[in-house]
């Protein structure tokens, strides 16, 4: 970035626009930065593992795919984290928080750090992931925050696509050859337990939807498990049997795998923070 | 009289603009994809095509660079999310401009070969090169195509 020449902006202008930060009276401030983090960090970390897989995947096709779907997330944690050290006024703008933030201090939920395994793997944790995503954010188009509503009604035809993408690969290998169909449900039965996180209801997501400025993601449970279900019988799988949840990411109890995943990603910015393109 | 000097000094932006070419699809200009929102003598106010489009950047670069060479320094650039950019903001003469290059328009109509014109054609991927693209193929004269997805 610090390559481009600065953009001529009048004193005190964002270059946003529409969206001026609430002020230092904003009662919600801080219940609009967490909100914010979560959101911003779901699409920062599934960015980054996506990108894992640049030069890695079984054909070229796929390869673009999920680059761009990367590519996608990464820029939705950008504007979400953007806001968010714009609404926290402490000086740090999105790049500090996506690399300079330690582990502890993410909020994403857990589903999207877990490694990407096979193909099998990372296409059922995009399903679970873009399904609920897609739903999130049509829900969100109506937040009391302007950026939150902006991003979510651009985003959301984005998000649409990735949750076909995936649909289309978790019939293809569920429905597919006798190796295809074990991969998937291994995949399946890896993500699972990942699920209730993401309609886990806490104190902060409460106060979120009180505001308004948040979804009640238990509005649109039903929804879920309805789409969830209708691919996965296309698919010829059945739900994988009742797991065990785990939840903890949103409180920043994260498995080892993302601290592995904040070394290659953060180890740049760390080791040379006045380095620039 | 002041009236009229912001109107041609509006036009006169709106020229520059027209020969601002985008990065990745450099046939089609930035206002031919919409991009430009609007224009006043004071400002320019673009909109992002996808939320990761690395472009957008490149884009407000090119933007800066044409109307510092045109003598509008102090026309401000502002970006707004909302409403959201939507590939029907692309206009007719963008459409042939893209086909003509070869990348078959967004449409909500099942696309035809930008090179033959055959609707005979098929899905490759969902992605192509980049993220506004998907790749696919005709069937009757058999060449691969870039369709500029419906967006």
């Amino acid at each position: 970035m610090a390559s481009l020449p600065p953009i001529d902006l009048p004193a005190g202008a964002t270059g946003e626009g529409a969206f001026d930060a609430p002020g230092a009276d904003d009662p919600h401030r801080s219940v609009r930065f967490d909100y914010l983090l979560r959101l911003g960090d779901d699409a920062l970390i599934l960015g980054q593992r996506l990108s894992e897989w640049c030069g890695h995947a079984p054909s070229v096709e796929v390869d673009l795919s999920l680059a761009n779907i990367g590519l996608d997330l990464i820029g939705q944690a950008t504007h979400f984290l953007g806001r968010a050290g714009a609404v926290e006024g402490e000086g740090r703008d999105g790049d500090a928080l996506a690399f300079r933030r330690d582990v502890l201090d993410f909020r994403n939920c857990l589903l999207v750090e877990q490694p990407n395994g096979d193909f099998a793997r990372t296409m059922a944790r995009q399903f679970l992931f873009s399904t609920w995503q897609e739903l999130l954010f049509e829900h969100l188009t109506a937040s009391a925050d302007a950026a939150i509503a902006a991003v979510a009604a651009k985003a959301v035809k984005e998000v649409a696509y990735h949750r076909e993408l995936a649909s289309e690969w978790v019939i293809r290998l569920g429905d597919g050859t006798d190796d295809s169909r074990r991969r998937m449900i291994d995949g399946l039965d890896w993500t699972w337990r990942f699920v209730p996180e993401l309609f886990e209801m806490d104190a902060i997501a409460a106060r979120a939807a009180e505001c308004g400025i948040g979804a009640d993601v238990a509005n649109f449970r039903g929804d879920y498990d309805r789409r969830v279900r209708a691919v996965l019988a296309e698919a010829t799988l059945e739900p994988p049997p009742g797991q065990r949840p785990i939840l903890g990411g949103r409180r920043g109890h994260h498995s080892e795998h993302l601290g592995h995943l904040l070394a290659a990603m953060q180890f740049l910015p760390r080791t040379y923070p006045d380095a620039t393109w | 009289m002041v009236a009229l000097a912001q109107r041609d000094e509006t036009a006169r932006i709106w020229r520059v603009l027209e020969q601002v070419p985008d990065p990745e699809i450099p046939v089609v200009s930035v206002v031919d994809l919409g991009i430009v929102r609007e224009v006043t003598p004071e400002r320019v106010l673009i909109t992002p095509t996808y939320t990761g489009c690395p472009a957008t950047e490149a884009i407000a670069r090119d933007i800066r660079f044409a109307l510092d060479a045109a003598g509008c320094r102090q026309v401000r650039i502002e970006s707004r999310l909302s409403p959201p950019w939507t590939t029907d903001w692309i206009s007719e003469e963008g459409r042939d401009k893209l086909r003509a290059y070869g990348i078959a328009p967004p449409s909500r109509r099942p696309p035809e070969c930008p090179q033959c014109g055959s609707p005979d054609v098929e899905e490759v991927s969902r992605f192509g090169s980049t993220p506004c693209k998907a790749q696919w193929r005709c069937r009757a004269c058999l060449e691969p195509f870039d369709l500029f997805k419906c967006h």
